[in-house]
């Protein structure tokens, strides 16, 4: 299979200067995922599983080891890429997903789930009639497209905020807990846009409170926990 | 430990704004040493930083306003070259009608405040060489229309408009030439929050429908945060960190930065 992510030698941790305190968050992280794998992370509350993934996306800057990413423009090292080439790569390839939606003040909900899609060069038209498809798949019904998600109910809101998420297909996919809260109906629809992204060959590394809800889709189980055997195969872990 | 980044190796394009090494002294002040800056085609770069910081006069440097003691400026565009702050007053002012579009915190700065909203509009194409009093009118009309300004007030003049139908007047000025670049300084602050999201919003239309490499300044580390797509940190005149906007505000690496995040409500 391709490999899409190449990880090695990671650790991260946080300096807080007011405090005059180093707070280690994980020190030695090993995987490589391939095109269309799903890798669960697992691990106790604290065992740095958010922290992984917001590492990968850039979020937090790691303090050491490389983040080797098979970009169609090339191979890159997302650990020190430049922030110029990582904003790219955020805008055409590599996606994050939680639960929460970051609405902004005025923009309708369908704009919202469109951005993406312009920000990627697609015609406003064309992503709009997107961004309407992808609130119908999760059930956001049609009278609430075009208000302001602002004044949305928490699960409704979560809605728009997936539908934005994975409306652009990309090569990598961080998920942090996206299935928290939501509703059986909008789980379906969720799970069956990861498969299909999946099929696509996106490549996935999910934090889940509940991973019986993507259950199907785990190829590999990676434990966070310290001491722990770091990789178990997906067939002798019980969910 | 200072972690430092590769250069951009997917993005081929140059930076379109590209300040390098520029220093600014007030008497025994030194507003600015020795700083640089640079944002991509159609990024969005905010600078943070608390007053005196030298934030502003950076700003107004970008904007030929002022020119350092030393450094460079160039902007990346067709018949622009050479260091910027060498020009003359008069291919300075041609350049800043032309190219670029700059909006005050106090509109006094930007606006005749007597003169009618569309007048103030139309005046920076009139700079720019146009003289066809009908085509002043629609482009005026046109700029003043992006900015969601409404057009029953067209001849208004600024002072009987509200805070946030001014900075409308002055945003609608500056991309009346459809300017590569557009500066911001500040340009929510002192607005009530409803006409504050008004404005964020359509800064943020006009990014996603034009492309405008924008340079935004401001204190307030929420604007920031909607708007720029990479933060640079100042502080005594010294920039101390840059980093992607969500980077600065969840992983601050400088004590500066971690105390100007945590201080924020």
């Amino acid at each position: 299979m391709t490999q899409v992510l190449e990880i090695e030698g990671l650790k991260k941790g946080f300096s807080l200067h007011h405090l005059e305190k180093d707070i280690p968050a994980f020190d030695d992280i090993s995987f490589s995922v391939s095109a269309g794998e799903f890798v669960l992370l697992k691990g106790a509350n604290g065992a740095g599983k958010s922290t992984l993934l917001r590492t990968l996306y850039r979020s937090y800057l790691p303090l050491a080891g490389t983040i080797r990413f098979h970009s169609s423009y090339g191979e890159i090292d997302l650990a020190r890429a430049a922030d110029v080439d990582v904003a790219q790569l955020r805008r055409t390839e590599i996606g994050f997903v939680t639960q929460f939606l970051t609405a902004r003040p005025r923009v309708s909900a369908e704009a919202i789930v469109a951005e993406p899609l312009r920000l990627a060069g697609w015609d406003a038209e064309t992503a709009l009639d997107a961004a309407r498809q992808a609130l119908q798949t999760f059930g956001v019904k049609p009278d609430l497209w075009a208000a302001y998600p602002t004044t949305f109910s928490g699960g409704e809101q979560q809605k728009v905020n997936l539908a934005r998420a994975l409306i652009l297909p990309q090569k990598l996919l961080m998920l942090d807990e996206p299935t928290a809260s939501l509703d059986v109906n909008a789980r379906g629809a969720l799970v069956s846009r990861l498969q299909e992204l999946k099929d696509q060959g996106t490549a996935m590394i999910g934090v889940f409170h509940h991973p019986g809800d993507v259950e199907h889709l785990i190829d590999r189980i990676i434990d966070l926990t310290p001491d722990a055997f770091p990789i178990e195969e997906r067939d002798d872990v019980a969910l | 430990m200072t972690i430092t980044l590769d250069a951009p190796r997917l993005v081929a394009t140059k930076p379109l704004l590209d300040v390098k090494g520029v220093s600014k002294s007030y008497g025994s002040v030194q507003a600015v040493r020795n700083v640089s800056a640079h944002a991509y085609p159609g990024e969005v770069l905010g600078i943070v930083g608390e007053s005196g910081s030298g934030k502003s006069t950076l700003l107004r440097m970008m904007n030929l306003e002022e020119i350092p003691e030393q450094g460079r400026y160039t902007l990346d565009l067709p018949d622009v070259s050479g260091n910027l702050f060498d020009l003359d007053r008069f291919a300075r002012r041609m350049l800043c009608a032309t190219k670029i579009g700059i909006v005050y915190q106090n509109p006094h700065l930007g606006l005749l405040m007597k003169h009618s909203s569309s007048g103030n509009v139309a005046e920076r194409l009139l700079v720019a060489g146009e003289r066809s009093f009908a085509t002043l009118r629609q482009a005026a009309t046109e700029a003043l229309d992006a900015s969601e300004f409404p057009l029953d007030r067209l001849d208004a003049p600024p002072i009987e408009l509200s805070g946030g139908m001014q900075q409308r007047v002055q945003l609608a000025k500056a991309i009346a030439l459809e300017p590569a670049l557009l500066l911001l300084d500040e340009p929510t602050t002192g607005l009530d929050v409803s006409v504050q999201a008004l404005v964020l919003d359509t800064l943020k239309r006009l990014q996603q429908d034009r492309q405008i490499t924008m340079v935004i300044v401001s204190h307030d580390l929420g604007v920031i945060r909607t708007l720029a797509d990479r933060v640079m940190v100042m502080r005594r005149g010294e920039v101390v960190e840059t980093g992607l906007a969500d980077q600065i505000f969840q992983d601050p690496q400088h004590p500066y930065t971690q105390q100007l995040v945590h201080a924020k409500l």
